[in-house]
């Protein structure tokens, strides 16, 4: 290897040099986002909200586990896992604005910020869809296993449904989302049962998260006829591990917040708010 | 008098071949190794903090995917650097309770703060900079898995270093307080940057044996005026000025002149009286020890499973 070639093309050259581009890109660039006939545009947009919003939030729950994991292949994988969500969220919020870009926050006039961004950046707390088990805040690693676990079960069933949307957009990142929630919940589910059956600790640890989160878990069904399969999946995971189901009534104020979003979002919107015409 | 296992880990170092896990090496050699590569590990994993305190808070969706993949990247590297380090008979145990105890030093770098978002630009320019200059020559240093790291490693820094130039001339291309905030991460941490190379050649006191085992291949002055004839250009195109009045072309030596780093400043923060080395270990402490009861159950877990297949 040369001494100097990691260097050539810092300089000069085209902007395809870039590892990453060297402008906004539009995440659903080439793709044609014209909502189908026979589908409602604001149900489309407030739908992509909603499964955007989720993913945002807790993407940036996984991603405060960043140099904090117990070792440094769980650190990789929880970061892998805030990049999936990551991702999603990008083209859900994108593909919300698309469909109705009433709902995008505005900004002043000649502000670069994309549409995803200004969703992301530009609403309040109030304004958020997304569900209290994304947002509430981290725990021990226990709370993180059961929440993924949870969480990835039933959004694996959201997304699996969606793959046959009449919208092709929202049918191509719901197939691209299966893929990555399935290891989410392999993951999860691996650790759920690692956990209950490793020592007295780490099984007393698990319990008391599956009792914290257990009363959030009832707002993740939309509709009812998730739940079947979902809880096929669940029990298996729960005989395995020998953790007898919760019998906790379900936390009252569905569709609501709890008071960390607010905070979360202080923190996650800082920068771009301090900007509303910078450049990133 | 020089025995035949000296003999011929010297010829395989003359010859400029590779020392392999099971070749005979003297214990200097592997005592430096260790050190080295370890220290090399450790900087990576605690050089996740910095950069780690802006995912957060990181502007739009885009730099938020990017920089949370970059410092994911810094563990996989650790990974690699542990890995290495094991095959010359120590842990990765051992390895973190020597860097926990303070035993074993990472890169003074990361004992500086992150102040706003551009220093997540700055760090990739001048930081994954500096570390490519640094690490492309180790590539070709004589122990085997050592160079071999290097090389995966040395494959994904350009990238760093691209997402990092790439973010400081978008901010330029922004609004005037971004701009400001540019200049002003640059000021901040061009000496530190400098600094990394280590001390003058004439007061680095390993340097010379480990030039002449092969583990490094160019002096720490060499490398550095080679940064700094490389990053000039880069901070012209940019629209910044680097902070240093003595900064200037030299045709004769066909080299910049640039003043030299306050050294002492160095010193201090290796003794751990830099700004945040108290902070980079603790948050390295309370991860380790908050994840101490996972890694037991783990082990319980394996345990119990194996003694079932029995």
């Amino acid at each position: 290897m040369n001494d100097d070639s990691v260097y050539d093309g810092l300089l000069g050259g085209d902007s395809s040099q870039w590892a990453f581009g060297t402008d906004f890109e539009d995440p659903l660039a080439g793709v044609d986002t014209t909502v189908p006939d026979g589908v409602h545009a604001a149900e489309l947009a407030g739908l992509c909200l909603r499964l955007g919003d989720d993913a945002l939030v807790l993407s940036q729950r996984l991603a405060e586990w960043c140099s904090r994991a117990p070792e440094l292949e769980e650190d990789i994988a929880l970061a892998n896992f805030a990049l999936d969500l990551l991702g999603q969220a990008r083209l859900l919020l994108a593909r919300a604005a698309a469909a109705d870009p009433s709902i995008v926050p505005v900004l002043p006039e000649g502000s670069p910020v994309p549409a995803e961004d200004a969703l992301a950046f530009f609403r309040e707390a109030g304004q958020f869809r997304n569900v209290r088990m994304a947002e509430v805040p981290n725990g021990d690693f226990a709370h993180v296993v059961v929440r993924l676990l949870l969480f990835s079960l039933v959004r694996l069933a959201t997304l699996e449904r969606l793959t046959g949307s009449p919208d092709a957009v929202l049918a191509a990142i719901a197939a691209k989302g299966v893929k990555e929630l399935t290891y989410h919940r392999d993951w999860a589910g691996r650790w759920f049962v690692t956990c209950a059956q490793g020592t007295d600790e780490s099984r007393r640890r698990l319990l008391t998260a599956l009792d914290q989160l257990w009363p959030l878990y009832d707002e993740l069904f939309t509709t009812d006829d998730l739940r079947a399969g979902t809880d096929v999946v669940l029990d298996q995971v729960l005989a395995v591990a020998g953790v007898p189901r919760p019998q906790l009534a379900p936390l009252g104020g569905a569709g609501t917040h709890t008071e960390a979003l607010s905070l979360m979002l202080a923190e996650m919107q800082v920068v771009a708010r301090a900007h509303p015409m910078g450049r990133w | 008098m020089t025995t035949p296992l000296q003999a011929g880990f010297d010829a395989t170092i003359a010859r400029h071949d590779r020392i392999e896990p099971r070749d005979w090496m003297p214990d200097g050699y592997r005592r430096t190794l260790i050190r080295q590569i370890a220290q090399h590990a450790h900087s990576e994993i605690i050089g996740m903090q910095p950069e780690g305190n802006w995912i957060s808070r990181a502007p739009s969706l885009r730099r938020k995917a990017i920089l949370l993949a970059k410092v994911q990247d810094e563990a996989g590297h650790g990974l690699y650097l542990y890995s290495a380090c094991e095959t010359l008979g120590i842990s990765r145990d051992e390895l973190v309770e020597l860097l926990l105890a303070g035993k074993q030093k990472y890169s003074s770098i990361f004992n500086y703060p992150t102040l706003s978002y551009a220093d997540v630009g700055t760090i990739g320019w001048l930081v994954d900079g500096a570390a490519i200059c640094n690490q492309v020559p180790l590539c070709r240093t004589s122990y085997g898995p050592y160079g071999r790291s290097m090389i995966r490693i040395c494959k994904e820094e350009p990238f760093h270093q691209r997402q990092g130039y790439e973010l400081l001339m978008t901010m330029m291309r922004g609004t005037g307080e971004q701009r400001a905030m540019v200049q002003e991460s640059v000021d901040r941490f061009w000496w530190p940057s400098l600094m990394m190379f280590g001390p003058p050649d004439d007061k680095s006191p390993n340097s010379e044996q480990s030039m002449a085992w092969g583990i490094k291949r160019n002096s720490n002055d060499e490398l550095r005026q080679k940064f700094v004839d490389m990053t000039v250009p880069q901070a012209d195109a940019l629209g910044i000025t680097l902070p240093d009045p003595e900064l200037r072309w030299n045709a004769e030596r066909g080299h910049h002149d640039f003043g030299q780093p306050d050294w002492a400043e160095l010193t201090a923060v290796i003794k751990g009286n830099g700004p945040c080395n108290t902070q980079r270990l603790a948050h390295r402490r309370a991860a380790h020890e908050d994840g101490a009861w996972v890694r037991e159950a783990a082990t319980a877990f394996a345990a119990r499973q194996a003694e079932v297949a029995r």
